[in-house]
């Protein structure tokens, strides 16, 4: 059979090989072949295993042909954001350090994607250590967003926002610790869901700052997403901070509409964003109460500094977790005359500037005289943030908020600036705090032609009502657009 | 002597490996020795992406622990100690920082002083680096080896509050909290393979109420001895000091086993900026009343109740005897064998003396047997010498102690034998026994000589002296 | 925080110090620009009044996860070793270790 132009979603594809209407290694080797038409251009993978993927969906077809069911991914091509160990594929987190490093183990959710028949076909760029907005601090060359090859993608996880953008996967996994999922997502133009910390194991994704970070799927429709969801969800006795608590498959409760659900608008969130995205808010609001949702304005006075505590907390976090990079028993070394200065020319030689920058801010957040200040005072802020959002959570189901203050920006137009890059992560970063889920939708364009993305947030294990809200916007769109 | 008018502060902080099956974040096996690195798995080494997960037994031991030293058992955190070396995997350390699982207590030393224990911490033990080159100098060296079996083995590590106030003390009282740990059963406490470790803070100052003075650190201290001599060194090189108008720099240093001296250790500008901050991956420890109040009540009983309850049975015992008794763990077995009846002092005697030398095939001694031979050699049926073998026979592969008499030829001496043989000498040497008569107490070693010639050593002599009593009337 | 608590170059060497990183002249200022800019950011963080609040490390509440002591399998150290920068005799190979005694 051939296959059509418009790429397939997940499920089609998960159900088409298993009633054989196609086989994985077609739909692996349309994969391979779209991913080698464009992204010459695009760059979204920084390591691209087709020889194995071809191997696995040789498996996944005989599993099928002899009637046995390979998983609710069955078949399905995957792309990974290189910070999260594969086994003996290089695992680079977009950086030199790491010296093409192959993982000895493969990460929890590296395992159950297998378990449910994923085909993992690459590794996707990233901001190396996944610290960035756009990209353009990988130490292998930014990703280019899909909808103009002239601008970034988002980050961190950029390049697994293009991968599924270009239609070159039907789903990736990336990583979020302040919006590096969602904000890559609403560059793009795809859905990416934050999910509720310890919801996906962290075990094998190579920490950038442990109490925020959370892996969750890119897809292009909000059922994909589900689909992704469920098969990385549950509990890991590897991860002590995820939760030990019985996951309901996300059911397709996604589908009851919004009728009677209280919907928040972040105020906060509307102040200095771009006109086109304020009326996107407002077009989604028309759209909500048309669909039976209650729409008021919401105050999260806290989310104001939250920039300001993320900003000391992940860099404090990461200065420790990077500690370990220094050329003893994995990745890159630059040798000196003592141990010592080995550690230093290693670390000085491996790590790009971004991530530098990161560490000095960590490390002197936690040294001796300052720490009471800033990584103190940015963990009462965190309290403070999870109050508000208690609060608002009080009188409202989910919160809406545009996921970026402004589309998908020129490459190279912030990367000398960290401040105003740190900026474009600002409706992001508090679910980050709180722990909550969250999920960029995709909702139109704006006159450039670039995708704008809108946030749901929800309280804690609320997931599946980010999913329901997105999934509404999403028919809204669909509905406007025929 | 200028000495005499300083007093010497000591505080020790003793790291202790617990013996768990496996390590302290993941299932590797924590085992001593073993070819390097074959006990690593990527979460003790640190490989990226990889995360801790808390060992259940690791905690409880860490209570056992707390509860023998009479310490308050707390909710507590981890947080990270921040340092970059070869032999820590990811370059930070693990440990309890301001909240602890134990705090404040205190342990009472056999002497009769009790030195207050300021907390009890869990943390991770670090890899092991060789030096190659040069016999071991760390200078001459062209490079090192990093062996990961022991990284991420659960360490408790023991603070003390400077009460200490001189080397023999200090012994006194890691000996006897070595003895504490072992009784609980968290750790085997065996100094020379580094499962117990000992750092000491020292200063002088002048008088018992003088301000402390600045400390200095010493490490690398691998034995009691070691202890000893570590600590007057420094004392002694502190007051050089202070008498020549000098200042002590705190400082660390390492005791070096071959000068007997301690010598500072690079110090580094920053090396004391830990950047200690709570760890994002593993959630807090709050043990239950329930899980402390059971680990109290099963502690079992500790060094200072077994040695009053040896003393209780056996009044006379030297206090040392008692404490050697208890800290080779024979008490029980001696305490056992009393009470079938056996003989105080020779069951001491003979627990001390030679069973000692073979500790863990003592403590297999079954208590009958053992309680029997005490027997044979109270009623005079074995001479010691002669118990003494059929112990050594005991303890190499058990038996009775009848049977392994009669097997070296020691049984089958009864009285009426004994009789005829002393008969048939006094016969042969009425010269002798005459003497004997008239109160020449030498000669009776002449006739214990004969018998035991006569019978091939199977006499016991004093068995001999009692029939040459009889005879005299 | 005031002018004289502003992050100075002095600062930001040792900070490099105790990151194991080597920065030129040139970084340095750029870092402590840099770094000054967004810790003024931070500035809106201490405007709050902030006492009483308690610190929060972890999103979810979570206590007591453990791990039961049972031994698990360990990993064949030639793969890990294969990926050392260095390695001999099964051990992992560094260059010497100054940390020791002056
Ligand atoms: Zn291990």
């Amino acid at each position: 059979m051939k296959l059509s132009d418009k790429p397939l979603s997940a499920k089609e594809i998960a159900a088409g090989i298993k009633n054989k209407t196609f086989s994985a290694t077609e739909i692996v080797r349309n994969s391979l072949s779209r991913i080698d038409k464009l992204d010459g251009d695009i760059h979204a993978f920084l390591a691209v295993t087709g020889d194995q993927a071809l191997l696995r969906a040789k498996e996944i077809d005989e599993m099928v042909s002899k009637g046995e069911d390979p998983g609710i991914l069955a078949g399905v091509p995957i792309g990974i954001k290189d910070n999260i160990c594969t086994r003996k594929v290089a695992t680079t987190c977009g950086s030199k350090i790491l010296n093409e490093w192959k993982p000895p183990y493969d990460a929890t959710v590296i395992e159950k994607l297998r378990s449910q028949g994923a085909i993992v076909v690459g590794k996707t760029n990233m901001d190396e250590f996944a610290m960035g907005s756009s990209t353009e601090h990988s130490a292998f060359g930014p990703t280019r967003n899909p909808h103009n090859i002239n601008c970034v993608p988002g980050g961190s996880s950029g390049g697994s926002a293009a991968s599924v953008a270009s239609g070159m996967v039907p789903l990736a996994l990336g990583s979020d610790t302040g919006g590096s999922i969602r904000q890559p997502a609403a560059f793009c133009g795809v859905v990416g869901l934050k999910p509720t910390y310890g919801l996906v194991s962290r075990y094998g994704l190579v920490a950038f700052a442990s109490s925020l970070d959370q892996i969750g799927p890119f897809s292009r429709n909000v059922e994909d997403s589900v689909l992704l969801s469920n098969a990385i969800m549950g509990h890991d006795p590897l991860d002590s901070t995820s939760l030990d608590i019985e996951t309901p498959p996300i059911k397709i409760d996604i589908d009851k509409g919004v009728k009677g659900l209280r919907i928040g608008i972040i105020s906060e969130f509307l102040e200095g964003i771009s006109p086109e995205i304020s009326k996107a808010i407002e077009l989604a609001c028309k759209y909500l109460e048309e669909g039976g949702g209650q729409i008021e304005s919401c105050s999260v006075p806290s989310v104001r500094q939250s920039l300001s505590a993320y900003y000391l907390i992940a860099p404090a976090e990461a200065s420790s977790n990077l500690a370990r990079f220094d050329g003893v028993r994995f990745g890159m070394r630059v040798d000196g005359k003592n141990a010592e200065e080995m550690m230093v020319n290693t670390r000085t030689a491996g790590f790009g500037n971004e991530v530098k920058r990161r560490i000095m801010l960590g490390t002197y957040a936690l040294s001796a005289g300052y720490y009471d200040a800033y990584y103190g005072s940015a963990q009462k802020l965190r309290t403070l943030v999870i109050r508000d959002f208690k609060s608002a959570y009080q009188k409202f189901d989910v919160l809406l908020s545009p996921t970026t203050p402004t589309t998908a920006f020129e490459i190279g137009a912030k990367v000398d600036d960290p401040l105003t890059m740190y900026l474009s992560d600002v409706c992001t970063i508090p679910t980050n705090l709180a722990g909550h889920p969250a999920i960029s939708v995709p909702f139109g364009h704006d006159s450039k032609g670039l995708p704008i993305g809108l946030q749901v947030l929800a309280p804690a294990l609320k997931d599946n009502l980010t999913l329901r809200v997105a999934k509404y916007l999403e028919s809204a769109v669909e509905k406007a657009n025929v | 002597m200028s000495e005499e008018k300083y007093e010497p502060v000591i505080g020790l902080e003793v790291h202790c490996e617990l013996k768990t099956a496996t390590k302290l974040w993941c299932a590797c096996p924590n085992e001593f020795g073993g070819e390097p690195n074959t006990h690593i798995c990527p979460i003790c080494l640190g490989l990226p992406g990889t995360l801790p997960v808390l060992n259940r037994n690791a905690v409880e031991y860490a209570m056992w622990i707390g509860a023998a030293l009479n310490c308050e058992i707390k909710p507590s955190k981890f947080h990270r100690k921040n340092y970059f070396y070869p032999d820590m995997p990811k370059d930070f350390q693990i440990s309890q920082y301001d909240e602890p699982i134990n705090v404040q207590g205190y342990l009472d030393l056999p002497t009769g002083i009790r030195i207050r224990i300021e907390r009890a911490h869990i943390e991770e033990d670090t890899g092991k680096s060789s030096h190659l080159g040069k016999s071991g100098r760390i200078h001459a060296s062209y490079g090192a080896l990093v062996d990961y079996n022991r990284a991420g083995v659960p360490l408790v590590e023991i603070v003390s509050a400077p009460d200490i106030r001189s080397s023999e003390q200090a012994k006194d009282y890691v000996s006897e909290l070595r003895a504490v740990l072992v009784a609980t059963g968290a750790t085997d406490g065996r100094m020379e393979e580094g499962s117990l470790r000992v750092d000491a803070n020292v200063s002088v100052r002048k008088g018992p109420n003088a301000p402390f003075g600045t400390r200095c650190e010493i490490k690398n201290v691998n034995s009691l001895r070691s202890l000893v001599r570590a600590i007057e060194y420094e004392i002694k090189r502190q007051i050089e000091i202070l008498e020549d108008g000098g200042r002590i720099v705190q400082q660390t240093r390492h005791f070096n086993e071959d000068t007997l001296s301690t010598v500072a250790l690079r110090s580094k500008e920053e090396a004391q900026d830990y950047r200690y901050f709570p760890e994002p991956d593993l959630p807090p420890v709050s043990p239950l009343d329930t899980w402390i109040n059971k680990v109290k009540q099963e502690l079992p009983p500790l060094p200072s109740q077994r040695r009053a309850k040896v003393k209780e049975t056996f009044g006379t015992a030297e206090d040392s005897q008692i404490i050697t008794l208890v800290e080779q763990d024979l008490d029980g077995l001696f305490l056992d064998v009393v009470s079938r009846g056996a003989d105080c002092e020779i069951a001491l005697r003979r627990l001390l003396n030679e069973a000692a030398s073979q500790i863990e095939a003592a403590k297999k001694l079954d208590a009958q047997d053992f309680a029997e031979l005490i027997g044979m050699e109270k009623s005079g049926k074995l001479s010691a010498t002669q118990c003494k073998a059929v112990l050594a026979n005991m303890l190499e592969g058990g038996g009775s102690p009848m049977q392994i008499a009669a097997s070296l030829g020691f049984e089958g001496m009864n009285s009426n034998e004994l009789e005829e043989v002393i008969t048939q000498i006094i016969n042969d040497n009425p010269d002798a026994f005459e003497r004997f008569k008239a109160g020449d107490e030498k000669v009776s070693q002449f006739f214990v000589g004969q018998v035991m010639k006569a019978t091939k050593g199977k006499a016991n002599g004093k068995a001999v002296i009692e029939f040459l009593e009889a005879k005299k009337s | 925080m005031n002018n004289e608590n502003l992050i100075t170059e002095k600062d930001v060497a040792h900070v490099a110090a105790l990151a194991r990183l080597h920065l030129t002249t040139k970084e340095i200022a750029d870092f402590t620009t840099q770094l000054r800019s967004i810790l003024e950011h931070g500035r809106d963080i201490t405007a709050l009044d902030l006492a009483g609040i308690p610190p929060t490390s972890g999103p979810i509440p979570l206590e007591n996860v453990f791990r039961e002591d049972v031994a698990g399998s360990c990993i064949d150290k030639s793969e890990v070793l294969s990926q050392a920068p260095g390695h001999q005799e099964g051990q992992f190979l560094v260059p010497p270790l100054l940390d020791g005694s002056e």
